[in-house]
């Protein structure tokens, strides 16, 4: 079966829990891109852009000197990091924009943590040519300081939030707030598989490139499909893009990653699916890191991209139905493995992905020289350098590491 | 017969306006906030709606978000908030509403909230996250109960979308004046007066106008359409000026004292 189902239900997970004020946008997006959807014109324009502007299809790299390391199953890494802007999140936002273009709008607004998503709709605005508000938490844009100035350099407008946990999830409400007043002329772009129906299904669509290019990529070089794949979950939607392809192959084992932060047990994490609890937040049902009175918890992990305390109600689904399997890594696990891929490859991940890489110290030693295993590298970690030394120089220093 | 359609029976013979005050229950305490219902009821409000904070308040404005915050502050559940209104239901006669955000609600468990709502006299709920789409079961089971499952509509809202709405709606149907957050406007937008003529043109069901309403001269402009007003931000305004419940009671009857 083909899901969401028309209520925007993964299983028990997904819907539309939004004030009736939105219910009217939320229905014309559904129909416009159930138009474009079907639409060959719309793919053949986002293709376009996709190989002439992003770079796609983006490599499939062996990484021989990583897979070395373990001396067990080959390791492949798709490099999302190599898209224009530096992550998957310019899959998304190239399609909403073309998708809102044909609905005839001539505003977009977008909620950012670590400001990749920000940046990525800030290029394809000035890209299509349309007006640019981008929400970020204070809290963010101090972590960020380099990602706010290639928004404005890219024409967007930064809008400081300063309620709640001033983090990721506040800007998410502050964007909810602009687009409910503003929906005449404005088309709201979330940065991932969260939200009230149809965004987690149609950003999953946009993302789904990453998963086939990989299937297609593997056949080539190997003539195999791979064992294991492993993304990091935030939201969700480069594991999600990642999965959707695979899903109904059942032997291959699908695991996402998420942000253990300071630790599973000290409530200082990010960790939705493995230390959370169904709820609603943003739209959607879904699991949901919250109090006992259902009041939503700040998240914590030192990605400021994992740093939100829902997760897309897809992933709900895949985890209850069994199909998934989701683990979390701490804060120095995913420091260990930022490093160690910088110096065994000569690639700097995104801590987000770095995430996905420190399960490999877990996983690796269970795996065969038979097997493939490979890494959905979402982000490259430019953005993420000076965050890093600062939390190294607080403690460690990179050698001791 | 539940008290909002009594409520609603008697402003009609009277031909008044309906007056609904709205309180995010717990700012800056909840001993304040009984205080400043009883003195409510006492200045002619004709129902209050109880706010449970939340810490995620998309429908909110700045002022409603701040509320929310100061109350949280204090760790105020909807436990906290079912009690109150249980205390304030032997003490004050007007119709008890009770508004929270869909969450908090559904961490407490929907049929543990429908009984403990029922057993505190809670005449209605409104929850601002729950559209038709997501709220049929659980409108119904509050109905059983005798409580008004409240339904929203606003300038946005399609002709078919009004229609399933007044189909399924009973109490009263929550207009939003105006596409956007809660918060103090100057006037009563021409979209709301719009939106009033029609939806009252489809059902029996009485309207009450709310988001940025804050003026008696605004409670005279909403026409024959419209049988109450909600108040919200404004009165969140006063109690962010401070001082304890019975300061804030004293500040907040002198201003609805300029709505009889």
């Amino acid at each position: 079966m083909v899901l969401p189902d028309r209520n925007g239900y993964f299983g028990n997970f997904g819907g539309r829990f939004v004030p009736e004020t939105l219910m009217s946008a939320l229905l014309e997006l559904e129909s416009s891109y159930r138009h474009c959807k079907n639409d060959p014109d719309y793919w053949e324009e986002l293709h376009y852009y996709y190989k002439n502007y992003s770079g796609r299809p983006t490599p499939l790299y062996y990484a021989g000197r990583l897979t070395e390391r373990y001396g067990k199953a080959k390791i492949y890494l798709k490099r999302e990091d190599l898209n224009h802007t530096g992550a998957h999140k310019i899959n998304n936002t190239l399609g909403q924009a073309l998708l809102a273009k044909r609905m005839g709008k001539s505003r977009v607004i977008a909620e950012t943590g670590a400001g990749q998503h920000g940046v990525a709709t800030a290029t394809v605005a000035t890209l299509f040519g349309l007006e640019c508000v981008i929400y970020m938490g204070e809290e963010d844009m101090k972590r960020q300081e380099l990602n706010v100035f290639r928004m404005k350099l890219l024409g967007g407008e930064v809008i400081p939030v300063a309620s709640g946990s001033k983090t990721l999830k506040d800007a998410t409400n502050e964007a909810m707030r602009d687009w409910v007043a503003n929906l005449e002329t404005t088309h709201y772009i979330i940065g991932s598989v969260v939200g009230p129906h149809p965004y987690p299904a149609m950003v999953r669509d946009f993302q789904a490139v990453i998963g086939s290019e990989t299937r297609e990529q593997l056949l080539a070089s190997t003539g195999k499909l791979p064992d294991y794949l492993l993304a990091c979950v935030g939201g969700g939607s480069n594991a999600i893009g990642f999965f959707h392809n695979f899903l109904e192959d059942g032997q291959i084992q699908l695991i996402g990653i998420e942000a253990a932060g300071r630790g599973l047990t000290t409530g200082d994490h990010a960790a939705s699916l493995t230390g959370g609890r169904p709820g609603v937040l943003h739209g959607s049902l879904s699991f949901l890191l919250q109090d006992q009175a259902g009041q939503v918890s700040p998240a914590h992990s030192i990605s400021a991209g994992l740093d939100y305390p829902g997760v897309g109600p897809e992933h709900a689904y895949l985890k209850i139905s069994g199909r998934t399997k989701y683990v979390a890594v701490s804060d120095p696990e995913a420091l260990q493995a930022f490093k160690l891929l910088a110096e065994s490859e000569g690639i700097i991940p995104a801590l987000e992905s770095a995430h996905a890489l420190a399960y490999l110290e877990k996983l690796m030693p269970l795996t065969t020289g038979e097997e493939i295993v490979a890494v959905c590298l979402s982000g490259r970690g430019d953005k993420d350098v000076a965050e890093v030394s600062s939390v190294l120089s607080a403690g460690e220093e990179v050698d001791k590491l | 017969m539940n008290g909002v359609d009594h409520k609603f029976a008697r402003l009609k013979t009277s031909k008044r306006k309906g007056i609904i005050t709205y309180l995010t229950a717990g700012d800056p305490d909840l001993q304040a906030t009984e205080a400043i219902v009883l003195e409510m009821a006492r200045r002619g409000a004709d129902m209050v709606e109880l706010g449970v904070p939340f810490s995620d308040p998309v429908a909110d404005g700045p002022v409603i978000q701040d509320a929310s915050k100061r109350a949280l502050v204090r760790d105020v559940t909807l436990e906290d908030v079912l009690k109150l209104a249980g205390r304030l239901r032997s003490r004050v006669r007007i119709p008890l509403l009770l508004m929270s955000y869909y969450n908090p609600i559904f961490s407490y468990g929907l049929s543990n909230f429908v009984d403990s709502a029922s057993c505190s006299g809670v005449d209605g709920v409104i929850i601002p996250d729950l559209p038709l789409e997501e709220s049929e079961a659980f409108s119904w089971d509050l109905k059983k109960a005798g409580i008004h499952f409240i339904s929203f509509l606003a300038p946005t809202s399609s002709d078919q979308r009004i229609k399933e709405t007044v189909e399924r709606a009973t109490g009263f149907i929550y207009c939003i004046s105006v596409a956007g957050v809660t918060g103090a406007r100057d006037v009563i937008p021409a979209q709301a007066h719009k939106l009033l003529e029609k939806v009252n043109s489809m059902t029996e069901v009485p309207l009450a106008l709310g988001f940025g309403i804050s003026s008696p001269e605004q409670v005279q402009s909403i026409g024959k359409h419209g049988s109450a007003v909600i108040i919200g931000s404004a009165i969140m305004k006063l109690v962010e000026q401070g001082g304890d419940g019975e300061t804030i009671a004293r500040r907040v009857g002198a201003f609805l004292k300029k709505f009889n």
